[in-house]
């Protein structure tokens, strides 16, 4: 992933007729009597308005988007509104090559994780009545853009891949006899947060030290790796086999709890109190720092 | 071109489930899928998975309740397939370290779920399905299965026979989502369609946006059959803006519905005077919307659902997840005020007509998951029996597609000697094809069948074709304005109440979302990651699926389970103990009807009626 796109400073949308991003849905009386101002305004204050967001754009095919910019849409805001349907609202009404992932709408696949108001956020999860106007949203930082606020996802993968992120047994017995293996309460407890994980990438996003480390697993797989490691069923030997790749150089040492990660998780994860945990693992183990 | 021994199209619970079988069996698998896998739908199941484990609970009583439960439009070898294999196929996915909750002795936790004569549901908190979903790709990735990734399947590659009998799969045809480039995949040994539910046939439904009936199209239009269509679940509590699910634990808990005045209408209207609020989801969805229709709606929309009085500790503990989702997408705190909530389009019973080893009528050609019916759930399935149905189908496809020998299946597929002939039914336009782009039918593709390889080149030259055709086409009708008029006329006409006038209305408004589809077009110009173009090939899809939805809720005049209809409100045993099939032919549809199989291993389940 060497190539990064450069993502722009806020810049209005040209007016260029053959843009159908820059159309502007309201005319300027309206515009003027139903826009909202610039600061927070509550949902109430929003009723009946419209609501002006602020969409990134660029697309490497198409001539008139080559260049990245700004598109403004105007977009009536009605009660419970997110930012997914904001945007789902600018692309089914003015312009149907307005590009972004999404899915469930529940914050559970991960797919629309954006750059909204200089924050990661998940689009679905994000009422707009909660954000600041006019509304900017774009794709994650430090990603490459594939198209509009569809970044390319596959490093963020090959990281989670790095940590052999699948349940290693010792020794199983067999499922026909219907006979689990045993887990205590609290040891599953231990684990839950961590595998809330819905694989959104904006934890990677925020994370100054992912930016300038291509190589650092970061924190998303780094979590990953202690939803293994801390469940007493894989047993001893495995969980020193993880460790042995989390504290390589480009590992859990090179965190330097920021703590941007736990900020932006919309899944509430305990990121880098994972990340500190696995740390001290590795000191108690007695694993070579490298 | 790619190629592999079995190609498993979809990556949610049933795709990945038979991915694995298949790999275990010895095969080349590639599971190809539009969402990379996690991305898929099964991750937003909470409840849990139904599997009889524990001492005191056999496999003969779950499949009891589900015979029961689906209405008696259950086959009996599919249900006791279910419930016998349900058991060990849980099991495996603990030990491939899914994080199941658990008691005080390390065990899995099991819980009571609606219809279940034994608490048999299996729970990983209220995210079962998520951890589903990533257990089962977790073990893709350990046994290094070729995924790819955003690749968007847009048809199969059939031979061309006459008789859909007999006719043979050797594979798909897909388009890479990132750089438009359409490709072959020949699958040597079968083709598994694992796509998920149609739920976005409807406006108002707690499925993703990805939930398009991929797989229903692309085989009905194949030649298979679908089976059951009209059988669809609405859930009685989602959110009204956007179709999010609340969990029927709100009400399991103590919660209550109210109506714009204030009242408990579940019993001060009479609809259920034993259970209220408990009762079955069919009676409880019926409930409210005719509080609605009644004018006691709440905004004309919906009713409220309070958990106020079950106080904040209580709420904080186990429904706290409830809390985040009324919040978070409808901007209400249900500590403070109640949530509202409505029916949402929620499950598909019906679906591609499958056998227990998961195989179609076309040779190589399987399904399993919500795309399928192996007909599990009949008229009304049980909260909790999905998942289970993915991991245990799932499996038997990928493993039947890879040559394992599953023995002769008891239920049949495809028109044969044991079906009854077309409906009298009247309907209100001649159904299916309206020119060329309706078309993709076997019989447009001509000429004599030529080897696989020929074949799959040929179908990728028309999939070029057909986009190359959308991206030049300069202006007409976007796919967004027939998808929404489409899933409005659904949500109108065949929701939780029919009358055999609305759903001819349906039916007629179906028609012409087929004739402006003539005029579609794509008004993205590129080819990279062309959402646009993507969804006008699904709006097609849906068009066909809810088609055969409305057909068959036009055809089955009477009530059984989730369909209800105005003229005859009462089950009718004698004529009605079949499927409703709708089958493709020459660019129509046609109806025909199987028998129920209700004779089991040892037994054989007599309907009884059931009471509320
Ligand atoms: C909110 C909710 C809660 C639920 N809770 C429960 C529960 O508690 N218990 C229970 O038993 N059931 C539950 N269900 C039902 C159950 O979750 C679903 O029926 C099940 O997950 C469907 O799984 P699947 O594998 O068939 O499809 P999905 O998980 O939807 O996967 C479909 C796959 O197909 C792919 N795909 C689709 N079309 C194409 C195409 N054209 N080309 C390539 N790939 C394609 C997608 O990318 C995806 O990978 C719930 C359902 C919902 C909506
Ligand atoms: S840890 Fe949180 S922020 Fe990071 S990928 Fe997972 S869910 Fe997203
Ligand atoms: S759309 Fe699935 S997480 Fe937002």
């Amino acid at each position: 992933m060497s190539t990064q796109q450069q993502q722009p400073e806020t810049q209005e949308a040209p007016e260029d007729p053959e843009m159908k991003g820059a159309e502007s849905p309201v005319d300027e009386k309206e515009k003027e009597d139903g826009m909202i101002d610039q600061t927070a305004a509550d949902a109430s204050e929003l009723e009946g308005k419209t609501v002006l967001i602020k969409v990134f754009r660029y697309d490497p095919e198409v001539e008139g988007k080559q260049e990245p910019r700004f598109d403004d849409f105007h977009v009536p805001f009605e009660k419970g509104m997110t930012v997914l349907d904001a945007v789902m609202y600018a692309r089914d009404t003015y312009d149907s090559s307005l590009t972004f992932r999404h899915s469930c709408r529940q914050a559970v696949c991960g797919s629309d994780a954006f750059f909204v108001n200089g924050k990661q956020r998940l689009g679905c999860k994000t009422q707009i009545a909660d954000l600041e106007h006019p509304v900017r949203i774009e794709p994650l930082p430090h990603q490459e853009v594939v198209k509009d606020l569809v970044v390319d996802m596959d490093h963020f993968y090959d990281q989670m891949h790095t940590v052999e992120p699948y349940f290693q047994d010792e020794d199983t017995p067999n499922p026909a006899d219907l006979e689990e293996q045993r887990q205590s309460p609290e040891n599953r407890e231990k684990i839950k947060m961590s595998s809330r994980c819905i694989w959104c990438g904006a934890c990677m996003s925020s994370c100054n030290i992912a930016a300038g480390d291509n190589n650092y697993l970061g924190p998303a797989a780094i979590n990953k790796a202690y939803k293994f490691a801390m469940d007493d069923r894989e047993g001893e030997a495995i969980k020193e086999h993880r460790l042995r790749i989390l504290e390589q150089e480009h590992g859990v040492w090179r965190c330097q709890t920021q703590f941007s990660c736990t900020e932006v998780c919309p899944k509430d994860i305990p990121l880098t109190e994972h990340i500190q945990e696995l740390k001290r693992e590795a000191v108690k183990k007695n694993l070579k720092f490298w | 071109m790619y190629e592999h021994d079995v190609i498993v199209v979809g990556a949610g619970g049933a795709g990945l489930r038979a991915a694995v079988a298949a790999d275990e069996a010895g095969a080349d698998v590639a599971l190809v899928s539009k969402l990379h896998p996690v991305r898929s739908h099964t991750g937003a199941a909470e409840g849990g998975i139904n599997a009889a484990l524990q001492e005191g609970d056999d496999w003969e009583l779950h499949a009891y309740d589900t015979m029961k439960g689906s209405d008696y439009l259950g086959d009996a070898p599919a249900v006791e397939t279910l419930a016998q294999d349900a058991p060990e196929d849980t099991m495996r996915l603990e030990h491939w370290g899914m994080p199941f909750s658990r008691e005080e002795d390390g065990r899995v936790s099991q819980r009571p779920f609606g219809g279940l004569s034994y608490p048999r549901t299996t729970y990983a908190g209220a995210e079962t399905g998520h951890h589903l979903l990533h257990t089962m790709y977790e073990q893709v990735v350990k046994r290094g299965i070729q995924v790819y990734d955003e690749w968007y399947v847009m048809d199969l590659a059939t031979t061309d026979e006459d008789d859909p009998n007999d006719r043979e799969c050797h594979g798909v045809v897909a388009y890479d989502v990132q750089s438009g480039q359409i490709e072959g995949f020949k699958a040597n040994q079968g083709v598994v369609l694992a796509t998920g539910g149609p739920g976005q046939a409807f406006d108002h439904t707690t499925n993703a946006v990805s939930c398009t009936g991929d797989g229903h199209a692309m085989a009905y239009r194949a030649g298979a059959p679908l089976e059951d269509m009209e059988f669809i679940q609405f859930h009685p509590t989602s959110l009204p803006s956007t179709g999010v699910l609340i969990s029927e634990g709100v009400r399991g808990e103590g919660g209550i519905l109210y109506n714009s005045e204030g009242e408990r209408f579940m019993f001060e209207h009479g609809y259920a005077n034993n259970s209220g609020e408990l009762a079955s989801r069919d009676v409880v969805a019926r409930a409210e919307l005719t509080e609605v229709q009644e004018g006691r709606g709440v905004n004309d929309e919906y009713v409220h659902l309070d958990m106020r009085h079950l106080g904040e500790e209580r709420i904080l503990d186990r429904l706290e997840n409830i809390l985040h989702l009324a919040e978070d997408f409808e901007g209400v705190d249900g500590l403070v005020e109640p949530m509202p909530v409505k029916p949402g389009q929620h499950y598909a019973m019906g679906g591609i007509e499958v056998d227990e080893n998961g195989q179609t009528c076309i040779d190589g050609l399987y399904a399993a998951g919500e795309c399928a019916c192996v007909s599990v759930h009949g008229g009304n399935r049980l909260g909790g029996n999905a998942l289970p149905e993915l991991i245990v189908f799932g499996k038997r496809a990928g493993r039947h597609a890879a040559g394992d020998d599953l023995g002769e299946p008891q239920i049949k597929t495809g028109y044969g000697d044991d079906v009854e002939d077309e409906t009298e039914t009247e309907l209100p336009v001649q159904p299916g094809s309206a020119g060329l782009e309706s078309s993709g039918g076997v019989a447009a593709d001509g000429g004599v069948a030529a080897d696989a390889e020929g074949i799959l080149q040929r179908k990728v030259e028309t999939a070029r074709e057909r986009v190359d055709r959308l991206m030049d086409k300069d202006d007409g009708v976007q796919h967004a304005e027939i998808r929404a008029k489409l899933q409005q006329a659904m949500t109108d006409y065949v929701n939780v109440f029919r009358t055999e006038e609305g759903v001819k209305k349906a039916l007629r408004l179906i028609r012409e979302c087929r004739e402006e589809y003539q005029d579609v077009y794509v008004d993205d110009p590129s080819r990279t990651f062309n959402t646009d173009l993507q969804q006008t090939i699904e709006t097609r899809n849906l068009i066909d699926v809810a088609e055969t939805i409305a057909l068959g809720a036009l055809v089955r005049n009477e009530f059984r389970g989730a369909h209800w209809r105005q003229e005859n409100q009462n089950r009718d045993d004698e004529n009605w103990l079949k499927h409703t099939l709708v089958s493709w032919d020459d660019g129509a549809p046609s109806i025909f009807y199987r028998p129920v199989i209700l004779e089991g291993e040892s037994k054989t389940y007599e309907p009884k009626e059931r009471s509320y």
